[in-house]
């Protein structure tokens, strides 16, 4: 059976909108996916027949919605190949859960430990890291890249990145700038051997790519609803069962607790220990029910297209005059995650702003990424203060990728012209 | 949006550089985009005699910045001040607002900005960096007086 692009948009009935006179080419999935009318449903389900509170509500409606949640997360932890639903903590996003995965991994850092991440990361696999090491006096190291925006992985090795020192090692799975798939089992094993841990920032990657979190060799994976179909405000924090059960916990407050006094308090095994408060409870309905969308189309097939419109959209890109694509411009045998990013330049060498682009594209129904994309870092490794990224999805046609070239080239042109 | 006036003022920014002497320097960013603008101004007295800058960014941050320094150098802190107030009204009005061009003068081609909420910030940005350069190179000259 064939992948039908024109038959799955059908569920997104977002798709069929129009910006203006043109037809919306939305090109910013990595950014936040679309939703299809059953993830929507289901939510809406959720809130008109089911809603209560989850586990301290002892009614029937509480024991539905109770049963929904705990649904949701073992359809998130099949659909991540975990060992068990109870190793799914969900979370608000991706963010939260690298938070909590710095917060409570790194609770004993000391000074003269090593944590390692790399230039490439999105400020969220940064930020709670430095936070980490100025908490703790850790120090913090990062892997470079090559030209081609790939880990420097012979740098890495002649400066000894990860040595004896390293507590915990924090990459992307897929970088969400150049669409970088980083040797995550390879690394894993570098950090395994000195005793080091693995997290993985898995939000452009899992959507994507089909999960085996056993597999992928990491100890913590993060990553999040909204860019994999599902609703906002629901990520979730993947950990190795036995790793979540000595971990001390990150918020505080309802539901996370075994036995509370006024002199201490004791706390519930994983995963409620990390999910203090109300929980998000109709968004894990919805994100199961993104799940089980993803699992009917078949994961394998998500990444097939995902290859073929980046190959196409590569191509057509490559032939804009005055576009410069960052990273690598070739699908190599790792693959290429489907978020490219460029600079446009006109004939004389004038660099129009990414927000200039985006502006322009807008205006003609195409809705791309300008800025630095929450990743200032790499940007600035690249010499550059900030790019246009487009990136796709499984319900992405090569008619959109057409006509953002034909934005592209329209935009240049005015921008071009002599004064 | 993109009127002639904004795309000219990018293409060749007026008073772009950072010169000597100055009165006060001031780095005002972006966080949202990386826009930047290192900016100084230096003053005689009350009077602006120079805004000199480094920048980067989009066309109209740039070009916002290149026609701020046209109206603002050879008037009163003052003067400028209240320019400074006139423009920020206008980017608020989401182009509502008839804007007077014997005040704004270039500054008025950007009503058609006003309109697109995203982009109101990119247009203020080297208004906002003048508005404290000013403020602190004024408190420099008084302090020279006493």
């Amino acid at each position: 059976m064939s992948y039908d692009v024109e038959l799955i948009r059908r569920d997104f009935p977002i798709l069929d909108r129009r910006v203006g006179e043109y037809p919306l080419a939305y090109l910013d999935s990595a950014n936040t996916s679309q939703k299809p009318q059953v993830v929507i449903d289901a939510i809406a389900d959720h809130y008109a027949r089911h809603n209560a509170n989850v586990a301290r509500a002892m009614h029937q409606l509480g024991a539905e919605a109770s049963a929904a949640y705990e649904a949701g997360r073992e359809k998130v932890a099949e659909f991540v190949g975990a060992a068990r639903a109870e190793e799914v903590v969900f979370t608000k996003n991706a963010s939260e859960a690298l938070n909590l995965a710095a917060h409570s991994l790194g609770a004993d850092l000391a000074p003269g430990d090593e944590v390692v991440i790399s230039v490439m990361e999105h400020h969220s696999n940064i930020v709670p890291w430095q936070l980490l090491c100025e908490r703790t006096g850790a120090t913090l190291r990062w892997f470079d890249i090559t030209p081609d925006g790939r880990l420097d992985l012979a740098a890495a090795a002649a400066e000894d990145l990860i040595n004896s020192n390293t507590r915990i090692v924090s990459l992307a799975w897929v970088s969400n700038v150049v669409g970088t798939v980083n040797p995550i089992a390879e690394i894993a094993g570098l950090a395994h051997a000195v005793g080091a841990l693995m997290v993985v920032d898995g939000s452009q990657a899992v959507p994507q790519l089909t999960t085996s979190v056993t597999d992928l060799g990491a100890d913590l994976v993060a990553f999040t609803g909204h860019k994999m179909v599902g609703p906002t405000g629901i990520g979730a924090l993947w950990g190795r069962y036995d790793l979540l059960s000595g971990m001390p916990p990150f918020l505080g407050g309802g539901e996370m607790i075994e036995v509370v006094k006024m002199t201490g308090s004791t706390y519930a095994p994983p995963p409620y220990r990390f999910e203090a408060g109300t929980p998000p409870i109709a968004q894990a309905v919805g994100l199961g029910a993104a799940t089980d969308y993803l699992g009917g189309i078949g994961m394998a097939e998500v990444a097939a297209h995902e290859r073929t419109i980046t190959a196409y959209a590569l191509a057509a890109l490559g032939d804009v005059e005055g576009l410069r694509i960052l990273g690598t411009t070739a699908i190599g045998p790792e693959g290429r995650g489907g978020a490219i990013s460029f600079t446009l330049a006109t004939a004389d060498g004038l660099d129009i702003h990414p927000h200039d682009v985006m502006t322009f594209l807008d205006s003609r129904g195409v809705a791309v990424r300008g800025g630095h994309h929450c990743a200032r870092p790499l940007h600035e490794r690249l010499g550059i203060a900030a790019s246009t990224r487009a990136s796709f999805y499984l319900y992405t046609l090569e008619r959109e990728i057409d006509q953002l070239v034909e934005a592209l080239d329209y935009t240049r042109n005015f921008f071009g012209r002599v004064a | 949006m993109y009127q002639e006036i904004i795309l000219d003022h990018y293409r060749a920014k007026h008073h772009s550089g950072l010169r000597e002497p100055y009165g006060a320097q001031v780095t005002h960013v972006n966080p949202s985009c990386g826009d930047e603008v290192l900016l100084r101004v230096a003053l005689q007295g009350e009077t602006v005699t120079d805004v000199s800058y480094e920048a980067i960014g989009c066309s109209i941050s740039q070009a916002a910045t290149s026609v701020m320094t046209d109206l603002v150098i050879g008037r009163t802190v003052d003067e400028a001040l209240g320019l400074h107030e006139e423009f920020t009204e206008m980017m608020h009005s989401r182009g509502e607002i008839e804007p007077d061009e014997d005040r704004l003068e270039d500054a008025i081609a950007f009503i058609g900005v006003a309109r697109f909420p995203a982009r109101v910030k990119c247009a203020l940005l080297g208004w906002s960096a003048f508005k404290d350069a000013a403020a602190q190179a004024l408190a420099g000259e008084r302090m020279k007086e006493s």
